[in-house]
């Protein structure tokens, strides 16, 4: 399916390198993106386009944490609770997110909108408290922004834009 | 002193990111002046200029290129955007708001070495970056600034994009070649250094966004002209980040020898709420804290390495006096063992330990030994791992043990009091 689908794709990207094995991490993504997570049969197909054994490349991607193992929400939650976050209160608002959607770190809505995940460092640091939706940043979380996102991607999905929602700066305490 | 802007020029220049407006500001103008000189001079210049390695390290970014072999081919370049220091955030602004100014650098190293293909490896999670770039990009070639023979010189340079995928380690030069060739983003063994034997063991260079960014007005205005800024040894303007407990944090792109003192006070605004400052972390997270005693050290990697720190990726955490040093080393080796990729075991088991031991002392169940332990397995870990991360990991405990040893043991003999009022 994924050769099928992306053939164009993939034989461009396979000209960028010298050895086929460098296309893993792209591929990879790729079969993300048509299966949603990567299934055995994902991991198969990136094996047989790459000639490797599947084996190697689930090796490879159990060792990244942006590959799904696992069936994921519509939407991922990526929260960065760091130092630079974890100074402006980011530990709390994470547990506030997980309670307000009543998860578990790693866990996903019932309805399978919202999969919440701790994060490592988004270089956002300052504008945290920060997180990521599918690769979206939003910046300066609040409990009351955090509330407002939820609802508004619930309702409209992402913005357009690519870039998130770049909230203005929190007022500034002397 | 004031913001000098050589990187961050989108600040002054809005829409430098559309091609039309980065032309009309002299852009392409340091490439065209790098495409009419030969390959050494293009190096001899940047030697000139002084221009050190924004990642990290440090290291002059003349002399590395001069290690590649000249009669080696292919050779790659590597932009090294897999920036995730915590505490840095400079590298993803200049990607997102000035990105031909990076595409052009990228050129202008890769003529310097003679690399016929450059790879951008970027952090999976900078999304909006990457479609900049590939605009960028774009734009360039049709404009001729890149693919064949580019603009008449015989020159051929293709950039491509390539993801990272979630994992710290790869933000290390060989780490980051093992992850580009399909392997876990494991680092190898130095020497041989990549500039001999880098991607698929053919000389490559691996430099970081902010270096590359500053190489087209190094090129347009002179060695001389970017020495008017920082230091002998550290010339020109770095963007310092600053987070953490300060009135403005954000990005300020500062003469390399800017004092802390004047970074985080005039500049970030001083401590919020009307705190004091306790302590500051001057490199992004892995370099060792620094105390107010400190403020007027020159934010230099050779000034910072004699206070005991250093320069790192630029990320300046300042800490108030409201924040618990138990909770701050919990929450760096907490990272560090996350992120050990295990290849090592100093590291792997090293970061285990430390993350046990700050985690108990955290919790107020632990005993003035835990403390003298967790320093003893730091120290243990010392000049034994295999790639720095381990390193950063065990300096981080040692830094902030070297002033708050004595909060530590306050911290766990208070703690144990309330927790066991009848054992004392």
């Amino acid at each position: 399916m994924l050769r099928e689908n992306r053939s164009t794709e993939i034989e461009e990207l396979l000209g960028h390198y010298p050895e086929k094995r460098a296309a893993m991490i792209p591929l990879l993504y790729m079969a993300q993106e048509e299966y949603g997570y990567l299934t055995p049969q994902a991991i198969k197909e990136v094996a047989d386009i790459l000639e490797l054994d599947p084996t190697d490349v689930y090796g490879v991607a159990r060792f990244y944490s942006l590959f799904y193992l696992e069936p994921v929400g519509k939407f991922v939650i990526r929260f960065c609770t760091d130092l630079p976050c974890a100074l402006v209160g980011a530990e709390e608002l994470y547990r506030y997110l997980l309670e307000t959607l009543g998860l578990e770190e790693g866990g996903t809505t019932s309805d399978g909108i919202f999969t919440v995940q701790e994060a490592v460092c988004l270089a956002s640091c300052g504008t945290a408290p920060v997180m990521q939706i599918n690769f979206q940043y939003f910046e300066h979380l609040t409990r009351e922004k955090l509330d407002e996102i939820l609802a508004l991607v619930r309702a409209q999905g992402l913005p357009p834009n690519g870039k998130g929602l770049r909230f203005a700066p929190r007022p500034q305490q002397q | 002193m004031e913001q000098v802007y050589i990187v961050l020029r989108h600040r002054e220049i809005p829409d430098i990111d559309q091609y039309e407006t980065y032309v009309a500001h002299g852009g392409y103008e340091g490439l065209r002046v790098a495409l009419e000189q030969a390959p050494d001079e293009v190096i001899e210049l940047v030697k000139q200029s002084g221009l050190r390695g924004r990642g990290g390290a440090g290291f002059p970014a003349g002399v590395k290129w001069g290690f590649v072999p000249k009669d080696v081919f292919p050779k790659y370049l590597v932009c090294n955007f897999a920036e995730g220091e915590p505490g840095t955030f400079k590298d993803r602004e200049i990607a997102e708001y000035n990105p031909h100014q990076l595409i052009e650098g990228i050129i202008i190293a890769a003529y310097a070495i003679q690399a016929n293909t450059a790879y951008i490896y970027h952090r999976g999670e900078f999304t909006f970056a990457a479609q900049q770039l590939r605009r960028a990009i774009a734009a360039a070639r049709a404009h001729g600034w890149l693919g064949e023979d580019i603009q008449g010189t015989g020159f051929t340079l293709n950039i491509y994009l390539h993801p990272e995928a979630g994992a710290y380690i790869c933000g290390e030069e060989t780490a980051q070649l093992s992850s580009i060739e399909g392997h876990l983003g494991q680092p190898r063994l130095k020497p041989p250094f990549p500039a001999t034997h880098g991607l698929w063991q053919k000389p490559t260079v691996i430099n970081n966004v902010e270096t590359l960014t500053n190489l087209p007005m190094i090129l347009r205005h002179g060695a001389e002209w970017y020495r008017q800024w920082g230091t002998e040894r550290t010339p020109g303007t770095r963007v310092y980040c600053v987070s953490g407990h300060v009135v403005r944090p954000g990005n300020y792109e500062l003469p390399a020898s800017v004092t802390a003192r004047e970074l985080i006070f005039e500049h970030a605004g001083g401590i919020w709420k009307g705190h004091r400052l306790k302590a500051f972390i001057p490199g992004g997270m892995s370099a060792p804290l620094l105390t107010p005693e400190h403020l007027d050290v020159p934010l230099t990697y050779d000034d910072l390495a004699a206070a005991g720190s250093m320069g790192g990726s630029g990320g300046v955490i300042v800490l108030d006096d409201q924040t618990d040093i138990a909770w701050v080393i919990a929450k760096q080796v907490a990272f560090y063992k996350h992120e050990s990729c295990g290849k090592c075991s100093p590291c792997r088991e090293g970061t285990y330990w430390q993350k046990m031991l700050a985690d108990r002392i955290l919790s107020g169940q632990a005993s003035r030994r835990d403390v003298e332990l967790l320093k003893a397995v730091s120290d243990q870990m010392t000049n034994t791992c295999f790639c720095p991360l381990g390193e950063a990991s065990r300096m981080v405990v040692q830094g902030a043990y070297k002033y708050f040893a004595d909060e530590l043991y306050q911290w766990v003999e208070e703690r144990r009091r309330a927790v066991e009022p009848a054992a004392v």
